[in-house]
């Protein structure tokens, strides 16, 4: 709540030592202030999620500053690592992948080349929904928005050339992010690089993928299996592994606000653990491979304050909750990616500004790995071109600016501080609000969090075509837009979906079909009983079955989920 | 008012399944006064096509951002048949404006392209319905 003049000299509170002298010429002084203020009646003023914002915040607002602490301590609210940035730069992660593995092989060399640190990995829609390239339902997605992979011949090709042992990839893959892992394993396996020196990240979230995204497959108790099965199988096999990156970043593309995003991840989050010790897993040991994933907005100390708390919750549900005691299971690492819905087809160049604000904001924030988008993503996928300058962007921020210098330097802002326990609240509140609706299942399958959503996403949009939300070059500063023709925009190449069927069926001609069979038999046999699917599914993806056969052995087991259509 | 009753159906064939845009839309487009009617994720196009007939739609408003626009629309018009005579089709999403020429030709009523403001598209899909209206009682 915004003070006023009158409220000052009662902030201290019944309970305080009476002001001394000092602070009563402070507490005088802005009290006069408040009050020259007052007198041009200003309009109210709110973060992009609604929170209310003073015009000013002295010592007085962040009464929680005692729970601060230090970078790489409990309840790390200024950072996960002690040196932060100064040890180690965040990682530099360009989502990326389009038409067949050969192609998207060499924009990754090419991305490495440029400096990137990290390889994100774009999937097309048929790899993430479990469909072969020559699937009649995969015919028009084929390549299209990312890259196809139908069977381990692809991911070896993907990665030809790229060392696993040295350079990290994130997949952003869920429902079947468990053969994913399995094809990632098994072409480090021929690497040379053992399973417990691997890094990266599968996405494996399902949960958002039922409220937003939509690539659903298993109704949530089975694929919630499948998600527990790839934790516990890291847990022991591949510790530096991140099995799981709990992402809110879809639920803010679809609409939600920055306290939504945080809020609903989190609640998220609390599930899967909550599986995992159902499984009698050891949260000191799986906490440590639990990641996060979100979106940075344009409202930039929102968007800090909304990291800043987020560590500071997570490391209080799982010391407090869940009894972490290892600090690497109470941690908060994330990764973020600036563009998405703030992007404007008008002005595209407009978008390049956007990003590198946001990049400012998630770096000010903590962050351990940034995904910036291109200028040109609300057209199509970005260009050699595009794709370059979007990790230019941070490079400046890393390298020119001095903003990594010091660890979390906005921490101790009487703003920022004030704005981070305000979403903390917020934050918890919507939690418990969730928890005492049933948790994250009951609300995802009622359909409440789909419709929270999208009717946050009505009311902004209302707001812009109001002119109540300003977006420069849409409803502000806007001019006839030239003819996009003028931009070179990526085109995909019609031939892909072709080839990739090709591929694929000299794979299915050249392996071994009866140890595919055999494989897949096993893998059936297996999901009737109580057991870790994934060596079945290691076996399955090494002997060359596709990622279509696995899913058909799943999908006959677990049956598919019913989507809750609400508006 | 004839217009008080016009019935869409919002769609989203294909395997994408980002759909803020779709749900935006048919909020929108109820507030105008329409009755929408919204598929959920991953419909076939001969889904969309039953739904459409059974329930009597006079649009078909196809949500599409994986770039599938062409065929999706293509197999669409083809699946309704004579029927597109009666039913206005409206595609929305990632559509370059150089495919738009190729859409129209197919007989779509009207692209939306990122960034269309919602007041548009609401006048736009009346405008629509009002012209295969008149068509239909003019022969």
């Amino acid at each position: 709540m915004a003070k006023t003049a009158d409220s000052i000299s009662r902030a201290h509170g019944p309970e305080a030592n009476e002001p001394n002298a000092k602070e009563r010429e402070a507490d005088n002084a802005e009290r006069r202030w408040r009050e020259e203020v007052e007198k041009l009646d200003l309009p109210p003023a709110r973060t992009s999620s609604g929170l209310e914002l003073d015009i000013l915040y002295t010592e007085r607002d962040a009464d929680e500053r005692d729970t601060l602490g230090l970078p790489g301590e409990y309840p790390f609210t200024r950072g996960v690592q002690p040196s932060m940035y100064r040890g180690r730069l965040w990682t530099m992660r360009q989502y990326s992948g389009f038409g067949t593995a050969r192609e998207t092989n060499q924009r990754y060399r090419w991305l490495l080349e440029q400096g990137q640190t990290g390889i994100s990995v774009a999937l097309d829609l048929p790899t993430q929904l479990g469909l072969d390239s020559d699937d009649p339902m995969a015919a028009d997605d084929v390549g299209r928005v990312g890259v196809a992979i139908d069977t381990l011949a692809d991911m070896e090709e993907l990665f030809e050339g790229i060392p696993l042992g040295k350079i990290s990839a994130s997949f952003t893959i869920n429902s079947t992010a468990a053969i994913l892992l399995a094809m990632y394993l098994a072409v480090a396996e021929r690497q040379g690089v053992a399973a417990e020196r691997i890094s990266g990240t599968i996405q494996n979230d399902i949960l958002k993928e039922y409220v937003s995204r939509g690539t659903w497959i298993f109704p949530p108790a089975p694929s919630l299996r499948l998600i527990v099965d790839t934790i516990e199988y890291c847990v022991k096999h591949a510790p530096r592994f991140n099995a799981i990156s709990i992402a809110g970043a879809h639920f803010r593309d679809a609409g939600a606000t920055a306290v939504q995003e945080m809020a609903y991840t989190l609640a998220d989050a609390i599930t899967y653990v909550e599986a995992c010790r159902e499984r009698g897993l050891d949260v000191n040991q799986f906490g440590r491979q639990l990641s996060f994933y979100f979106y940075t907005h344009n409202d930039l100390f929102e968007e800090v304050a909304k990291y800043r708390a987020g560590r500071r919750l997570w490391a209080g549900i799982m010391r407090e909750r869940f009894g972490a005691t290892d600090p690497r299971a109470q941690m908060f690492r994330f990764g973020v990616v600036c563009g998405g819905s703030t992007l404007t087809a008008q002005q595209p160049y407009n978008n390049i500004v956007r990003v590198a604000y946001q990049a400012l904001a998630s770096v000010l924030g903590g962050v351990q790995s940034v995904f910036t988008a291109a200028w040109d993503e609300p057209f199509a996928i970005p260009t050699e071109q595009s794709a370059e300058l979007a990790l230019r962007t941070q490079q400046i921020l890393a390298y020119e600016t001095n903003v990594p210098t010091v660890v979390d330097p906005l921490g101790g802002s009487h703003f920022i501080e004030a704005l981070t326990d305000q979403t903390e609240r917020e934050v918890r509140a919507i939690i418990d609000r969730i928890e005492a609706a049933g948790g994250m299942v009951a609300c995802i399958e009622s359909g409440m969090i789909q419709r929270e959503i999208a009717q946050e996403a009505y009311r902004y949009q209302n707001r812009v075509e109001q002119g109540e939300q300003i977006v420069v070059g849409v409803n502000r500063f806007s001019r006839p837009e030239p003819e996009r023709s003028q931009f070179q925009l990526y085109e995909s190449d019609p031939r892909i979906a072709a080839r990739q069927c090709e591929k694929l069926a000299q794979v299915r001609r050249e392996r071994d079909g009866a140890r595919v069979k055999h494989a897949l038999e096993a893998l059936g046999r297996a999901t009737k009983d109580d057991v870790n699917l994934m060596p079945f599914i290691l076996d399955a993806v090494k002997s060359y079955a596709s990622i279509g056969e696995i899913c058909a052995i799943l999908r006959a087991e677990f049956g598919t989920f019913k989507e809750p259509v609400v508006l | 008012m004839e217009h008080d009753n016009i019935r869409v159906l919002i769609a989203k064939p294909g395997l994408d399944g980002h759909d803020r845009g779709a749900k935006v839309v048919a909020y929108a487009l109820r507030d105008a006064g329409m009755e929408v009617i919204y598929t959920g994720l991953r419909q076939s196009v001969e889904k969309i096509v039953a739904v459409a007939l059974q329930e009597d739609v006079d649009a078909i408003g196809l949500s599409i951002l994986s770039g599938a626009h062409r065929a999706l629309t293509e197999r669409l018009l083809a699946g309704l048949g004579d029927r597109a005579k009666e039913i206005a089709v409206l595609v929305g999403g990632t559509v370059p404006e150089r495919d738009i020429p190729a859409l129209l030709e197919l007989g779509v009523s009207k692209v939306f392209p990122t960034g269309t403001p919602l007041s548009e598209i609401a006048a736009e899909v009346r405008a629509a319905v009002e012209a295969k209206r008149a068509a239909a009682s003019a022969t």
